[in-house]
């Protein structure tokens, strides 16, 4: 039977890594991601879970070695965070081309300059194109259970993608939280092994990773969009199946007391709890507000972010990076092309906050819902707000 | 057994996993090395192969050459890609999930800029890590994939398209030809070789070493370029010989830090010998050339030395 725990975030998503039987991680130490791949290596010293722990000398090799060991048929994990991220970031557009379902753990934290150890989402955003399944855990239950999700999801042969589980770092990645853990025969029943499509085996020799011709290269990106696009079909199966067996649900675009909202806060990751006391605040003095959560990021889920727009007037979309000369952050941005096309589509205001480890407080929330009205009010032509900045 | 040559070609497997048909230019002296390294090592090995000229030539959708299972990701990680593929094998082997139950050899392969330049770092790695695979890098000393740029491969005095001579420094390359093998052998792994497809029947030995000892092995294989070093492509063999008589590229294998010559010559032919037919170093003059063989014979020197304190003799 399922077991709650109070336990460090991290350590729960190693457990889940655990739990998933992988038989091989790659890693690269960096801030906040350590504790995961520190917990991994002790449960392999300890011989608690039977894989190969590669310590590499650079990120650029742990997603290098993660090509290897996934194409030759191996479960793969791996975790990284911020300046990690942008070293793999070359590698991180091969894998799923070469359709190598790896899971990764991104401890979000902010890209330097000036170097921040702290949390927010540009690392994640600098690789929003690179055709990698992407999902936001909100607290450690999530992350938990997305890990173990993750790998049933990209390795379904429908699938076959990279997925990435972002976590907050520090924030959600180093907090104690308690965890209803699942045991193994729970998980086997879930997570069957892993079989691959294709593997390197000499007995039936594949080329992976040809040279791409011109008249070959536009019809495999469009496969791999398409692919990419087709995996939210999977992915609610995943859900679907998930909550049946362990009683707890999963949507790509999360709502809190969104009902008859006709403001809504956007958020994702682990500020979304502190965004719904904002709510709870600003209903109590009966604001028609609600909040929606993006879990997914890629594929972006533009039907069901769509479908949670009627009677919606004022959208206002918080981002944790900047796209640098740009018309709004990268999520606003992403909001504003979705619903630009519907009938009645709601204002969006765009708003940056919490970057590089800045704290955002319940009352900036309510801050953000009574700007984001005012402009709407006022059908203010804007590309971004940054919130709290000093000047 | 005496005249051993004569009969070995005749002892070289016919069976052939690089598939004719590939586009690499004429007189091409990687790819004559690379069926001599498949010839070898048979059916049963895996390939993590760099971006370069081996790669683009011999892989182009929907062609392969490749009859052994074959991963080509990136310029500077094969040799981070072979040690996940050994890391996996090895532990899916002892899971009892890998359908094949007998040893399979990893096989990295990268040019000399994929092993000197963009890729030492993952290689330091992987030699550091132990992973028991071969990394061999086909070393035509130069970036000839993108057109003739200098690497730190490429040879004191040699023009490439980044080493032009030219009328205010006509020299062409100005530094000396990083010592990779050393730098392999410094990460006391058990087994290093320099190597060369004119030397077929070492090549062939060393290769065949190199799979039979666990752990890394590294083999640094020398190979002509005709387009890039300005040649006929029918000297690219001989110049391999010639680069060996001449001192410039010496057959010699590391084991277990030990040194040994593979192929030695009574007589060393001199450096211009070698330099001569190659229009890469047309430009140099007679002090260059004397430069060169100064530099030469101080390697070669050393390397002896190193012979000499190491324990195994000569067979």
């Amino acid at each position: 039977m399922a077991k709650r725990v109070g336990i460090e975030v991290s350590l729960a998503i190693s457990e889940a890594v655990k739990l998933a039987k992988v038989d091989a991680v790659a890693a690269y130490p960096i801030t906040p991601q350590t504790h995961i791949v520190e917990h991994l290596s002790e449960l392999v010293a300890e011989g608690e879970l039977d894989a190969a722990f590669i310590p590499v000398e650079s990120e650029h090799s742990a997603m290098s070695v993660c090509a290897g060991t996934s194409a030759a048929g191996a479960r793969t994990y791996t975790a990284t965070s911020s300046q990690g991220l942008a070293l793999m970031n070359e590698i991180l557009f091969i894998i799923p081309a070469l359709r190598l379902p790896i899971v990764m753990t991104i401890a979000n934290r902010a890209l330097s300059g000036p170097i921040s150890i702290w949390n927010d989402h540009s690392d994640i955003m600098s690789v929003r194109d690179t055709g990698w399944i992407a999902m936001f855990a909100e607290n450690g239950q999530e992350a938990f259970d997305l890990t173990l999700q993750s790998f049933k999801i990209a390795e379904d042969h429908r699938v076959l993608l990279p997925i990435s589980v972002n976590i907050d770092g520090f924030t959600l990645s180093h907090v104690i939280e308690p965890h209803e853990f699942l045991d193994q025969d729970e998980v086997d029943k879930f997570l069957p092994e892993y079989k691959p499509a294709v593997q390197l085996n000499p007995d039936d020799p594949v080329s992976m990773g040809t040279v791409g011709v011109p008249e070959i290269y536009a019809e495999a990106k469009k496969c791999q969009d398409e692919v990419l696009k087709g995996s939210i079909t999977v992915i609610k199966e995943v859900f679907a199946e998930f909550a049946e067996m362990f009683g707890r649900e999963y949507k790509v675009v999360e709502t809190y007391r969104s009902e008859g909202a006709e403001t809504l806060l956007m958020t994702m990751g682990s500020v979304s709890e502190t965004a719904m006391e904002a709510i709870d605040k600003l209903q109590e003095g009966g604001r028609k507000v609600g909040l929606i959560r993006l879990r997914l990021w890629r594929p972006f889920p533009a039907d069901e972010l769509r479908a949670e727009m009627a009677g919606v007037k004022t959208l206002a979309v918080l981002d944790r990076a900047v796209s640098f000369g740009g018309a709004g952050g990268p999520v606003a941005g992403e909001v504003r092309s979705a619903l630009y096309s519907i009938k009645d589509a709601p204002y969006v205001a765009s708003f940056i906050a919490g970057l590089g480890g800045r704290d955002i407080t319940v009352d900036d929330f309510v801050m953000m819902v009574d700007q984001a009205e005012a402009m709407a009010e006022a059908n203010e032509i804007h590309e971004y707000k940054m919130i709290g900045v000093r000047e | 057994m005496e005249n051993l040559n004569v009969y070995a070609a005749k002892m070289t497997p016919q069976q052939e996993f690089l598939a004719g048909g590939h586009r690499a230019c004429q007189g091409c002296a990687e790819l004559l090395a690379v069926r001599l390294v498949a010839k070898t090592l048979g059916h049963d090995y895996i390939i993590a192969n760099a971006t370069g000229c081996l790669e683009i030539v011999t892989s182009s959708f929907p062609h392969s050459a490749w009859k052994v299972p074959w991963i080509h990701v990136a310029f500077e990680n094969a040799a981070a890609v072979a040690s996940g593929v050994e890391a996996a094998v090895k532990v899916l082997q002892r899971k009892g999930k890998y359908p094949v139950d007998r040893k399979v050899t990893i096989l990295a392969q990268a040019g000399d800029g994929g092993t000197v330049d963009i890729g030492l770092q993952a290689l330091s790695g992987a030699l550091e890590r132990g992973h028991d695979m071969i990394y061999i890098c086909y070393d035509n000393e130069a970036y000839m994939n993108t057109g003739i740029q200098r690497s730190s491969s490429t040879p004191y005095g040699a023009t490439t398209t980044t080493s032009p001579s030219g009328k205010a420094d006509p020299l062409g390359q100005h530094t000396m030809k990083k010592n990779v093998v050393e730098i392999a052998a410094a990460h006391n792994i058990p087994y290093v070789a320099t190597a060369s497809p004119s030397f077929p029947f070492d090549l062939m030995a060393k290769v065949k070493k190199a799979s039979e000892t666990p752990g890394p092995a590294y083999i640094h294989c020398f190979v002509p370029c005709p387009t890039g070093w300005r040649m006929a492509p029918n000297l690219a063999v001989s110049i391999g010989r010639i680069a060996a008589e001449s001192k410039v590229f010496p057959l010699y294998e590391i084991v277990n830090g030990e040194y040994r010559m593979t192929v030695t010559h009574k007589n060393h032919r001199p450096v211009s010998d070698y330099l001569k037919p190659q229009g890469r170093f047309r430009h140099l003059n007679d002090d260059n050339i004397a430069e060169i063989q100064q530099q030469v014979d101080k390697s070669y020197e050393r390397l002896l030395k190193k012979v000499k304190m190491s324990s195994i003799e000569l067979d």
